[in-house]
């Protein structure tokens, strides 16, 4: 012990001297960092109600509560904060989908009701709401979940160009799996499925590579699977809540990935369908397309004899009749087709009603009858020229195609209409092309600019990829014929479809106009449909909606009791409605007939 | 069971031991009292006491003001965080852990996250892990800059506390700045890290490292050239040195008894490999040298929080892509991994059963053996005066004990 060791601590009074300096008032002298996780501000206009922030907060402090009407694509549930259990990580923010949710850096918060600590953030005015500071969702590449979508293999343009073999290759197992893993199980998605299937619960079955689990989910609420993993309109995918901040679930492909891995002999066992018997009551159904086949399999499950009556050789309707089979391959619906049958559904091939056998006739053989038709009347535009024989109809050019007979093909096509099925024929006639000619010598024209064009995007940059020319913006004015041959369409640019109050009025600009050489014109500007079996005896107790739909209740049941009438003709047009309708009516129908 | 008297020739003051004053030892090694002989009274020191860090109890069995028997009670914090994991998915653990250890929460972020990618086979961005071990020596720093004049507050010289206590706020605040929480951090998770350094940062971390350098210099004034200081530390609380591997003593406690132990030296872990320290020992391993040997922890960590700001890469990825956190399942498998805490190896064991949540996480906590099995021993002959003294020279941390 030095004499240093007892004077040394006296130089501590030195300080008296300084500056105080720990006296500080943290909530003036400095607001929260920027970063600072304080209270709950949520943009309820952005935000989609999701949950994501409800599942992840292990102190169960966030509830859903209703706030607003949901729709499609929105649950209209907003988070509720419970600040008695809240413990601040913000992980809640960190696995937002909208990046809706953060926190403020507000230090303090004071109120003498115990129940202002439990509220709606951005829906209970707090004074914070403004603060622009605060958690947010960190940056860079900061993601809970996967932000892009597996790759999906497809065959090359000069693979593809020249046949109508399947282009997409379907996933393998590692990326069904790498991509189901993307999904937050908010279901969202079910909501906006006309069929609402299980979506969450199938892609967990694909999670968990538990296949036999992931079909039973298709088939409880969609019989074509097969189909509708490959060209359903996917509602599912456009409101998908990853796809807000990065891209949205392969959802459709996940379902193909599904149905593909199930072997159609399998399909009995593992839905539990073996003991089934159809000794029940009688019901006819018009039409094997989405809509029919649906009914036709939840009414057999139900033990009801089904007897489809289909107008052509081959079952499943537009899907086979109006989708080229590089997007839809024959096999495919054959075996979702088969495996309905196989449920003793009986199907009468080129029966139409109204020539072969008439309603009233379905209507004394039969307990209740189920209407699918689908919209199989092609429209035309009525220009000057469209009357020549060399103006077609896309819808019966792919019926043409569909049962392998020869159709016209030049060197040179122009197709009008911006549609799905617009592409389906331009792209069917690049490949005939393709095949006659060794080269591609096709314009498809729209009314609509190329981003209000309705056919799927993927569908018009395969189209070019195919060589096909995709011109849009363009309104057809007359068909020019030279010797009784057609030489070209001409067309002025569009400059509005709709007038002010939304009616179909199209303007065009007189000087600007184009002439597209072509020796065939093809008209795909819509279809309509085709009532004529329906009997004046009928119609007259049927009720008629806007542009001619017949008017039915929540299940399909028309003014006659017995008469359900479902699919594209009443909703739609696409697969997915056609099955929710067939599934409902199914049901409506057993009411009907055990009440 | 023998009490090894203590050494004494270091310290005149202390006073010499009166065998016949301390109650007998029975065969099972429980001192036999008989409070209704009137030679002992039994206190409880704690578990609500200024100078225990956290809630335990001391059961001290006194004979004058001499503590011849020590009972540790722990059980006050408990709260089953262990436990409560094993029902939470893995990214929802972290929030939990944090609590393991409130002074220092940070290493239990580390080693959660740092669990699950070695069972998961993920490797971390480069940003992160000098972002992960700039966090976890800001955290001992902020913990030793409480510990290190607490050391003396234990003696009631309280005024080296405040003016650490209150640097220790600048480091809270510059952690609210990094992480967006001033006590619970909750930066480290699964995959990597939540945020690059704001702007300005390292300006402003440089000034508050000014600050602890001349703290630095005023508490050796204050603290360890101080004749009372020395004499209430030097030669008390001895770890004899073969007690040290039997006790499982670590850190700071084992360098202070001439073991140069340190995680981040004998087991490399984020970016320490990189950097440049060198590990220091003392011999006398009594209440003086601990308080030594953390003062040269203090002069360390601002020395490598200077050398990570200078060395670390300015941006860059801060997460590596996992697997969706809401279904990550963890392959089946067990790992023991460990870091340098400022009390000394901080290991977490884990065990997966593949599913999303660990079937069993188990904090291995240097107080657990410090402060229940050693400060036990630690205690008997000691005077009534120095009992908090030698537990806080343990660094004791009693959540960490009762997880």
């Amino acid at each position: 012990m030095a004499l240093k060791d007892i004077l040394t601590p006296f130089t501590v009074w030195k300080n008296v001297f300084k500056e105080v300096v720990s006296v500080k008032d943290p909530l003036n002298d400095r607001p929260g960092a920027a970063r600072y996780r304080g209270f709950h501000v949520n943009d309820v206009d952005k935000c989609i109600g999701c949950g994501s922030c409800e599942v992840i907060c292990e102190n169960e402090a966030i509830d859903l509560v209703a706030v607003k009407e949901a729709t499609l694509g929105n649950s209209g549930l907003r988070p509720m904060v419970d600040y008695g259990r809240c413990c601040w990580c913000a992980l809640c923010v960190d696995v937002c989908t909208t990046a809706s949710l953060r926190l403020t850096n507000e230090y303090t918060w004071v109120s003498e009701n115990a129940d202002d600590f439990r509220y709606i953030p951005g829906v209970d005015a707090k004074p914070w709401d403004n603060n622009e500071l605060g958690w947010k969702k960190p940056e860079p590449n900061y993601h809970f979940y996967g932000e892009k979508r597996q790759d999906m293999g497809e065959l090359h343009p000069e693979e593809r160009d020249h046949s109508f073999i399947e282009m997409i290759k379907g996933f393998s197992k590692e990326q069904a799996m790498l991509e189901a893993d993307r999904c937050v199980e908010c279901g969202i998605c079910i909501a906006a499925c006309p069929a609402h299937m299980g979506i969450p619960d199938y892609i967990k079955a694909v999670r968990e590579d538990n296949i036999e689990e992931g079909f039973k989910v298709l088939y409880d609420t969609n019989p074509l699977p097969e189909i509708c993993g490959r060209i359903c309109t996917h509602k599912c995918e456009t409101v998908c809540s990853v796809g807000h901040l990065g891209e949205a679930l392969s959802i459709r492909w996940l379902k193909r990935y599904i149905a593909d891995q199930v072997e159609a002999n399998d399909y009995k066992k593992i839905l539990k369908t073996d003991g089934i018997t159809n000794d029940g009551k009688k019901i006819a159904i018009i039409g094997s397309g989405p809509a029919g086949l649906s009914a036709a399999h939840y009414l057999a499950l139900m033990g009801y004899s089904i007897t489809i009556f289909e107008q052509f050789a081959h079952a499943g309707g537009m899907m086979r009749y109006g989708i080229p089979s590089y997007r839809l391959p024959y096999d495919q619906i054959d075996k979702d087709v088969n495996y309905i049958l196989s449920l003793g559904v009986e199907i009468k091939y080129n029966t139409k009603i109204g020539k072969d056998i008439s309603l009233e006739e379905l209507k004394f053989g039969y307990d209740a009858v189920f209407a699918g038709t689908g919209l199989h009347l092609g429209r035309s535009t009525g220009i000057p020229g469209s009357d020549h024989e060399n103006v077609y109809q896309s819808i019966d050019l792919l019926n043409k195609i569909t049962e392998d007979i020869e159709i016209y093909v030049p060197e040179k096509v122009v197709v009008i209409g911006g549609g799905n099925v617009a592409m389906d024929i331009t792209r069917s006639m690049a490949r005939l092309q393709k095949i006659k000619y060794g080269k591609v010598g096709v314009i498809a024209t729209a009314l609509e600019s190329e981003e209000n064009m309705p056919a799927d995007r993927e569908e018009i940059v395969e189209a070019r990829e195919e060589n096909a020319i995709v011109n849009p913006g363009w309104g057809p004015q007359s068909i020019e014929i030279k010797d009784g041959k057609i030489t070209g369409l001409h067309v002025n640019k569009c400059l509005s479809i709709f007038d002010d109050e939304g009616r179909f009025s199209p303007k065009f600009d007189e000087n600007n106009k184009q002439f597209f050489e072509a020796d065939m014109v093809v008209e795909s500007i819509g279809q309509g449909m085709d009532l004529g079996y329906i009997t004046e005896d009928v119609k007259k107790d049927l009720e008629f909606g806007p542009r001619g739909r017949v008017v039915v209740d929540e299940y399909f049941q028309t003014g006659v009791n017995w008469l359900f009438i479902g699919g594209d003709i009443i909703q739609g047009p696409d697969v997915i409605h056609g099955i929710a309708n067939g599934h409902k009516a199914a049901v409506g129908i057993d009411k009907f007939l055990n009440k | 069971m023998t009490i090894k008297k203590m050494d004494t020739k270091k310290n005149l003051f202390n006073w010499t031991h009166d065998r016949s004053k301390y109650p007998e030892i029975k065969e099972n090694g429980e001192a036999d009292i008989d409070l209704t002989s009137h030679k002992y009274v039994k206190i409880w020191h704690g578990p609500n006491h200024p100078g225990v860090t956290g809630n335990m109890a001391l059961e001290l069995t006194l004979s004058g003001d001499e503590v011849v028997h020590a009972k540790t009670h722990v059980g006050y914090l408990h709260r089953g965080f262990e436990k409560l994991m094993e029902r939470r998915l893995y990214i929802q653990c972290f929030p939990t852990c944090v609590r393991l250890c409130v002074a220092e929460p940070d290493y239990n972020e580390y080693l959660l996250a740092r669990s699950v990618e070695e069972l998961d086979n993920i490797e971390i961005p480069e940003a992160a892990k000098w972002l992960r071990a700039l966090s976890l020596e800001m955290a001992r720093l902020a913990t030793l800059l409480r510990t290190v004049p607490g050391q003396a507050g234990t003696l009631s010289l309280g005024m080296g506390v405040q003016w650490g206590v209150y640097l220790r706020d600048l480091i809270l605040d510059l952690f609210e700045e990094l992480t967006g929480g001033r006590v619970y951090h909750m930066y480290i998770i699964p995959g990597g890290v939540r945020g690059l350094l704001p702007d300005g940062f390292k300006k402003r971390m440089e000034e508050v490292l000014v600050k602890i350098d001349e703290f630095q210099k005023k508490i050796d004034d204050l603290i360890f050239t101080n004749a009372i200081f020395k004499k209430r530390t030097i030669g008390i609380g001895v770890i004899e040195k073969h007690m040290v591997d039997s006790y499982g003593v670590v850190g700071p406690n084992a360098r202070a008894a001439g073991f140069a132990r340190d995680v981040r030296k004998d087991y490399p872990y984020l970016i320490y490999d990189q950097l440049d320290w060198d590990i220091f020992t003392l011999k006398d391993s009594d209440v003086y040298s601990r308080s030594l040997v953390r003062r040269s922890d203090l002069r360390v960590t601002v020395d490598l929080i200077r050398q990570i700001m200078a060395k670390m890469p300015d941006g860059g990825d801060i997460r590596a892509q996992t697997p969706n956190v809401l279904h990550w399942q963890i392959p089946k498998g067990e790992v023991y991994v460990r870091s340098e805490s400022s009390r000394g190896e901080y290991g977490y064991y884990v065990v997966s059963d593949g599913s999303k949540t660990p079937r069993r996480v188990n904090l291995r906590g240097p107080s657990y053996t410090h402060a229940v099995v050693l400060l036990e021993k630690l205690l008997v002959n000691a005077n009534i005066a120095d009992v908090h003294s030698i537990m806080v020279s343990l660094q004791t941390c009693p959540p960490e004990i009762e997880r």
